[in-house]
């Protein structure tokens, strides 16, 4: 849109001024920290993965190029087929696309009513204060939010159990951390309880964007609140869910490390639900050290993702031309 | 103002709110997802500030039998310790915040200039890593050992300094915010790129500046994953305070090891259970009295993010 707008000037301008080209090399020096921080922080890194087709053996005090390239042989794909192999890689996958797959749907649905809702409340004071309130999760870090967990799931002290015993529910001694079956849509609760105040202002600033006009118009058509809803908003807030669908498709692969490594503490019983595929790369890279499976795992993310990310902008492109996001 | 939007409410669009019944349903729904966000942060509060006896008796809970400022008085005790850790995430957050406006910016600002030659390629240059990574074993090791960033600040800082989503931001606030003209009539009088740069489009920005500070200002507050990644067990003097909270989460005698004022064997005096929730509250509470204020911009960034790239 704006690239369009913008052509006849352009075009006029590398036409016109002398000076130009000493103009691009003045920008382009202005930018080349950006640039050299792309390269070493991004782009290295993308050739970094041929870790993850050699059979990465150190030697010590010997550099990690020297190590990866003299000292490490290429091994093919025997990486990836020992971590198709392993036990745990089923159940990485599957947590990862299971949990990301619901997360996707509450992540649009939830915040779309949610500020649909919002929008519809008479005390605009009211609206604001819990528009607030509800965003103060998402300041939050997984390190403070394992923290609040704790203080309602703590075996000992924790809120629930002293609750429950009051109530004579139980022993007030659950070990919730233990609880696979609770834990298992804690998750999804935690997930949707940081991520909702985000979204609904996302959505909220597009729909107050929306103009007054058309309500009205429609209103003296006799319209009903709900079809306004369907007809005017849900539409004027197509391109921008559209956006953040493609952006969480994009990220299906990639799972939340803070969600479910640092909120579930780490605990061992809940490993068949929390191992996703950074909780695992993680913890091969830095816990229980196996540089090749963890750079496999790694790598198939990235790749993975990729692929994902270029078909749902394809898919949304198909369906509406200008709601891609490239 | 007011009164402009009253009669607007008293004009035809009165007749399109929802029922009043709905209304009330509506409100009572988001004052409960509000309690609901905001209750946990203030139970933490109040163990924070029950005392030691309060919480070993009846545990957690929003009415204590009596309240202490033990834990915080304690931290302070503390001070060498804690206080360390509150420098160092103040010292990563600033020095962040300001590298990373750097980067931003000036990439934004190149990217917006209509008459950029290499524009289109560096389009694709920060669009690229949106789309493929390396992954984190790759830039694990590039980091740790090619760059030597392990257990040092630039560890914490360095990795997370720049995002493509920000320079797009930048880039659509300069687009709209900048107008072409004041930057041509800057040219014929005569000003170099770096001068309009900083003089005339960074101080007309100033609000998209903010905003993108604030990005980066609560990411290097709340970031624990590169303390995690980067640093050892026994580098406490570069702990920042998150990860501080990490450690304490295995071990409050943590604290007691690392204090100087007191016997050994003292330990056990220690409010344990409060000073956990204590040091929570002092890494939230700068967070939680900001953002209120800070929202705006936030949005602001938010939605712009969200056009089209």
């Amino acid at each position: 849109m704006s690239t369009a707008a913008l052509k006849p000037k352009q075009k006029r301008k590398t036409q016109g001024t002398n000076g130009s080209s000493f103009d691009n090399l003045e920008i382009f020096l202005l930018h080349l920290p950006t640039t050299i921080w792309y390269l070493i922080f991004c782009y290295a890194p993308m050739f970094g993965v041929v870790i993850a087709f050699k059979n990465y053996k150190v030697r010590p005090g010997k550099s990690f190029l020297w190590n990866l390239f003299v000292n490490s042989k290429w091994c093919g794909l025997d990486n990836f087929k020992f971590l198709f192999k392993s036990s745990y890689f089923e159940t990485m996958l599957r947590n990862t696309l299971g949990y990301n797959t619901i997360f996707i749907i509450l992540g649009v649905l939830i915040p779309v009513t949610l500020a649909i809702l919002i929008s519809q409340l008479y005390s605009k004071k009211l609206a604001k204060v819990c528009q607030t309130a509800m965003f103060l999760p998402h300041f939050m870090s997984w390190v403070v939010i394992s923290y609040f967990v704790y203080a309602f799931l703590a075996t000992d002290a924790g809120l629930v159990n002293n609750i429950a015993k009051s109530l004579g529910i139980g022993d007030g001694k659950h070990m919730w951390y233990t609880d696979v079956g609770f834990w298992t849509w804690f998750l999804v609760f935690l997930n949707v309880w940081k991520g909702m105040g985000y979204g609904m202002v996302v959505y909220l600033a597009t729909i107050s964007g929306i103009d007054n006009e058309m309500y009205e118009a429609a209103l003296i058509d006799g319209a009903t609140k709900w079809q306004q809803t369907k007809y005017i908003t849900i539409p004027c807030l197509r391109p921008i869910i559209s956006i953040m669908f493609i952006m969480s498709v994009g990220s299906i692969f990639r799972s939340d490390f803070g969600l479910f490594y640092q909120a579930t503490r780490n605990s061992g019983s809940l490993v068949s639900i929390t191992q996703t595929i950074d909780v695992y790369v993680y913890k091969a890279l830095l816990e229980r050290p196996n540089i090749n499976l963890s750079s496999a795992a790694s790598f198939l993310q990235s790749v993975c993702g990729c692929i994902t990310i270029v078909i749902a902008n394809l898919v949304v492109k198909k369906i509406d031309p200008d709601a891609g996001m490239f | 103002m007011a009164k402009k939007e009253k009669k607007k409410v008293d004009g035809l669009l009165k007749f399109n709110r929802v029922k009043p019944f709905t209304n009330v349903m509506i409100s009572a729904l988001f004052i409960f997802l509000a309690l609901l966000c905001f209750l946990p942060a203030l139970l933490v509060l109040i163990v924070s500030l029950s005392s030691e006896r309060s919480v070993l008796t009846i545990g957690y809970s929003f009415f204590p039998l009596e309240w202490s400022i033990k834990s915080y008085t304690y931290l302070f005790q503390q001070g060498a310790y804690i206080g360390r850790a509150f420098l160092n995430s103040i010292f990563v957050t600033v020095v962040g915040t300001l590298l990373g406006l750097i980067l931003c910016s000036t990439m934004g600002y190149a990217l917006s200039r209509p008459n950029y030659r290499l524009r289109k390629f560096f389009s694709y240059f920060i669009l690229i890593p949106m789309l493929f990574s390396g992954g984190l074993v790759a830039s694990y090791m590039i980091n740790a050992q090619i760059l030597g960033l392990k257990n040092t600040y630039w560890a914490l800082i360095l990795p997370i300094c720049c995002s493509s989503f920000y320079v797009i931001i930048m880039r659509t606030f300069f687009q709209t915010s900048v107008p072409e003209a004041i930057i041509e009539s800057a040219k014929i009088d005569g000003a170099r790129q770096v001068r309009i740069f900083t003089q005339i489009v960074l101080p007309i920005s100033l609000p998209s500046i903010a905003t993108i500070g604030l990005f980066f200002t609560f990411a290097y507050w709340n970031d624990w994953m590169m303390a995690k990644y980067y640093l050892n067990t026994n580098m406490q003097d570069i702990f920042p305070l998150q990860y501080v909270l990490i450690t304490l989460e295995n071990n409050i005698d943590f604290l007691s090891r690392n204090s100087q004022f007191m016997a050994p064997g003292e330990s056990h005096n220690i409010p344990t259970e409060t000073v956990r929730m204590a040091m929570v509250m002092v890494a939230v509470v700068p967070i939680a009295c900001s953002y209120p204020f800070f929202q705006k911009y936030f949005i602001s960034g938010l939605t712009i993010g969200a056009v089209k790239g």
